[in-house]
């Protein structure tokens, strides 16, 4: 290594009319003005186009959303702003007899609360035993879960259907079966909060230890309140996942309307059903499947950003 | 070649040695791995030589309580005083006989052991109106691998009980106590806390991953497809078939489509792994440069992508790259194109359409990502590039890429295997359209491996051809990760860029 040079962060000028000792930026880090202005003012320009494009989607989601069903139905239509603003849409949803759309959403919301509390409960035991613990057979299953973490997920879905269909929990038993299938193998995400446990100083525990608290004391109540970060983290992934959740959910509720989540209802009314009437009906739907994610995700961003970025560095 | 001459090499030349390196050390890899195979092997033999020798001594030495252990699990640790441990043996025992020798023969684990090796042999037929059900070589199959299960947890567990007694009978001797029920259930609470932690998520990697991962293996050694569907077909076993088929070198079958779909999915992971790692990274020195204000304010922008669920904005994304969608006929009504343009229906214009709206769905993540790791690059750095002359460009060749590659290696290589699997980017966008007569199985221009898999499972129902797929996604999955593992540094060496 080169011995570092030392920069004097300013230089002492004499100036000898006014009789006085001056302290001025020496000449690289006086701010070259004009030519740094230009480069902020393309940046903006830049990030201006940017969020326009990251948000127009949701802007005109929500435009189509609010056009009438009564008198502008139809999928696409060669204007944005609505002619005629109106609710009919989310009337609709909310109220009609032949839409399952609460009934929907009720199921979505019951399997992201328990996914939230179990799947919760199952990765921090995880994550926090291959931490923290050290016994035989642990570098083994590490190794197991990474092999296993290669195979497509969905490989194993016709198994798991029958596997399902045995304890009676498709089609009609399709929303315990979909928490079933989300929690049962959630303990194999256990990366993110596993590294954030490795960052905990081991000392901690020793002196619980040495005052006499179990493992499972030192757990229950030196560690957790420490890791407040990381639950919220998982806890936040965990709910979030069921919403978007298409394909398992699809396959276990086959033909059975009210024991669908919100993504395969509204996906058939894109795709499989009179998608020219009910396009509208759709956005108005995924309005409000995404609001309330998006306002808990935003409340939520620190923690998110902290596991992600941990996650990332991690590997 | 010394680190010196390495060293004068350029980064072209350096990546081919190391790529090179691989192949060079590939055969001795394999040897390696052959070698330790058949230490495994040796020591595996050895073990149960071992274990064996231990279960006659144990037998000779021990006394009536540990002889009748032998028998009735549980019987020792009871007899001694350990009722929990004993219960719990004796439990186990009475499930498992209950289980393999259940009076109705039908779903006994010993009929499902004897079936498994032709998956059933009596044809389900029909009595005038009446359907007389024969084997069904689904369950036979799935219940034959449970069953397979249940005999190794069984084993293992009868050792560890004829295990118990030798200790107990050891302690007991040289004057110890034996732990009591409450000491056992103490213990799960300290030392052995591990065991309750992991206890349920063992349970259940094992029955909905292990078990139906295992399963689906088999399947692809079967005939398991529409014209065998259990209960009223029967399917059974055809060895390497389904691999020939699709792997076959003939231009008109699976085989040729196959390689279609791979050479896609590669090219797909390829560009949605570095084009959005690097405009995100761009994104992220942008947001954070000095002097730019309302910082939160952009990243939260890019952050609403993440937070709404895919399937409301993929979807709506793909209708309006519709053929009536918002993009063609806006562009239609300014007069710019004459004709809708082909975003969904021309294979080359849909497959750039989502990488394009894929880099919309990516940025964000590496914004935040960069973000994170950006801020720990040591400010000085700059400091001292800038005094030397360094312009923004340089700064950022010679300070920031090397650094940010050097963090986010693995996570390049998470993120490359995860587009290979990219199921809800491709399915929500494009269902793999558009679809070609070109292409066997229902596949499409921008089908991936896991989605055409999905086709086949859900539309064809070709179960073997599936599973099949699913081991060779598995294949490339582990090839790619064992190459680059091979060449990240910061798997190799932790300590070079300090």
């Amino acid at each position: 290594m080169s011995e570092k040079k030392q920069i004097p962060e300013v230089d002492i000028v004499v100036d000898h009319e006014a009789g006085v000792i001056r302290e001025v930026k020496p000449e690289h880090l006086r701010s070259k003005s004009g030519h740094e202005r230009r480069i902020n003012t393309s940046i903006y320009a830049v990030l201006i186009l940017i969020s326009v494009i990251w948000l127009a989607p949701f802007v005109f989601l929500v435009f189509q959303s609010f056009r009438s069903y009564a008198t502008e139905s139809g999928a696409m239509v060669a204007y944005l702003l609505p002619k005629q603003w109106s609710l009919d849409n989310y009337i609709w949803l909310l109220t009609d007899p032949s839409s399952k759309f609460l009934r929907w959403y009720g199921n979505t919301l019951i399997v992201a609360i328990f996914c939230a509390v179990l799947q919760t409960f199952m990765v921090l035991s995880v994550s926090y035993t291959l931490s923290r613990l050290r016994f035989r057979g642990r570098k083994l299953i590490m190794n197991v879960v990474l092999v296993l973490g290669m195979f497509p997920g969905f490989l194993t879905m016709i198994t798991l259907y029958f596997l399902l269909k045995q304890l009676g929990l498709t089609q009609a038993g399709a929303v315990p079966g979909m928490i079933l299938i989300y929690v049962a193998s959630s303990g194999m995400g256990y990366y993110i909060s596993k590294g954030f446990f490795d960052t905990i100083p081991k000392s901690l525990d020793e002196s619980a230890r040495i005052d006499g608290a179990t493992r499972a004391q030192v757990f229950r109540m030196i560690i957790m309140p420490l890791a407040k970060p990381i639950v919220i983290y998982t806890v936040l992934m965990a709910f979030m996942a069921p919403w978007g959740d298409y394909v398992f959910a699809s396959y276990i509720a086959f033909g059975s309307e009210p024991n669908y989540n919100v993504a395969v209802g509204l996906y058939q009314w894109v795709n499989v059903a009179d998608y020219q009437g009910f396009f509208t009906r759709f956005c108005a739907g995924g309005v409000l499947v995404a609001v309330p994610i998006t306002a808990l995700f935003l409340a939520l961003q620190k923690y998110y950003v902290e596991g992600v970025t941990g996650g990332a560095v991690k590997g | 070649m010394t680190d010196l001459e390495y060293f004068k090499l350029s980064k072209p030349e350096k990546m081919l040695r190391s790529v090179g390196g691989f192949f060079a050390r590939l055969p001795g890899t394999i040897w390696n791995g052959i070698k330790k195979l058949g230490l495994f092997i040796v020591s595996l033999v050895r073990g149960i030589g071992t274990n064996l020798a231990d279960l006659v001594a144990t037998f000779k030495d021990g006394d009536w309580k540990t002889r009748l252990s032998y028998l009735i699990m549980g019987f020792g640790s009871c007899a001694r005083g350990q009722w929990g441990r004993g219960i719990l043996f004796f439990l186990f025992q009475t499930v498992f006989n209950l289980y393999m020798f259940f009076p109705n023969a039908q779903f006994s684990g010993c009929y499902y052991l004897g079936k498994l090796s032709t998956l059933g042999t009596i044809e389900t037929y029909k009595e005038g109106r009446r359907t007389v059900y024969g084997d069904n070589s689904f369950f036979i199959l799935l219940y034959g691998v449970l069953t397979l299960f249940f005999i190794v947890a069984f084993i293992y567990t009868w050792r560890m009980n004829v295990k118990q007694n030798r200790i107990s009978e050891q302690l007991l001797k040289s004057g110890h106590k034996l732990k009591t029920t409450k000491d056992d259930v103490a213990s799960l609470m300290d030392e052995q806390f591990h065991k309750t932690m992991l206890a349920l998520p063992t349970l259940g990697v094992t029955i909905f991953t292990i078990l139906p991962i295992l399963f689906m293996i088999l399947v692809a050694f079967t005939n398991f497809d529409a014209t065998h569907q259990p209960p009223s077909k029967l399917f059974t076993w055809v060895g390497w078939d389904n691999f020939k088929q699709l792997l076959s070198t003939d231009t008109t079958s699976y085989g040729d489509t196959f390689r279609h779909v791979l050479l896609w999915t590669l090219i797909w992971a390829f560009f949605a792994t570095f084009l959005n790692y690097f405009l995100g990274m761009l994104v992220a020195i942008m947001i954070n440069k000095k002097g730019i204000k309302l910082k939160k304010m952009w990243r939260t922008i890019l952050v609403m992508t993440i937070a709404i669920p895919q399937f409301v904005s993929l979807l709506y994304v793909s209708k309006m790259f519709a053929a009536d969608g918002l993009i063609n006929t806006y562009l239609m009504k300014w007069g710019w194109i004459s004709s809708p343009l082909p975003f969904w229906t021309d294979p080359t214009w849909a497959r750039v359409t989502i990488i394009v709206i894929n880099v919309w769905i990516g940025i964000p993540y590496l914004m935040l990502i960069a973000t994170g790791i950006l801020m720990n690059i040591p400010a000085d750095l700059y400091e001292s590039a800038r005094i030397d002359g360094a312009n923004a460009f340089q700064m950022y060749k010679k300070i920031t890429l090397p650094y940010m590659l050097f963090v986010t290696g693995p996570y390049l290589l998470t993120s490359f295997t995860g587009n290979i699997n990219n199921f809800n980017v491709i399915f929500l966008l494009s269902q793999g359209k558009p679809l070609s007569l070109q292409l066997s199985g229902n596949a499409g221009y921008t089908d991936l491996l896991i989605t055409w898999l999905y086709k086949m499972t859900v539309n064809d129902t070709n179960y073997k051809l599936a599973a099949v797929m699913g081991i060779l996604v598995f294949v490339v999955t582990a090839v790619i990760n064992l190459i680059v593992y091979n060449m990240i540094p910061s798997v190799k060496n932790e300590e070079d860029f300090q």
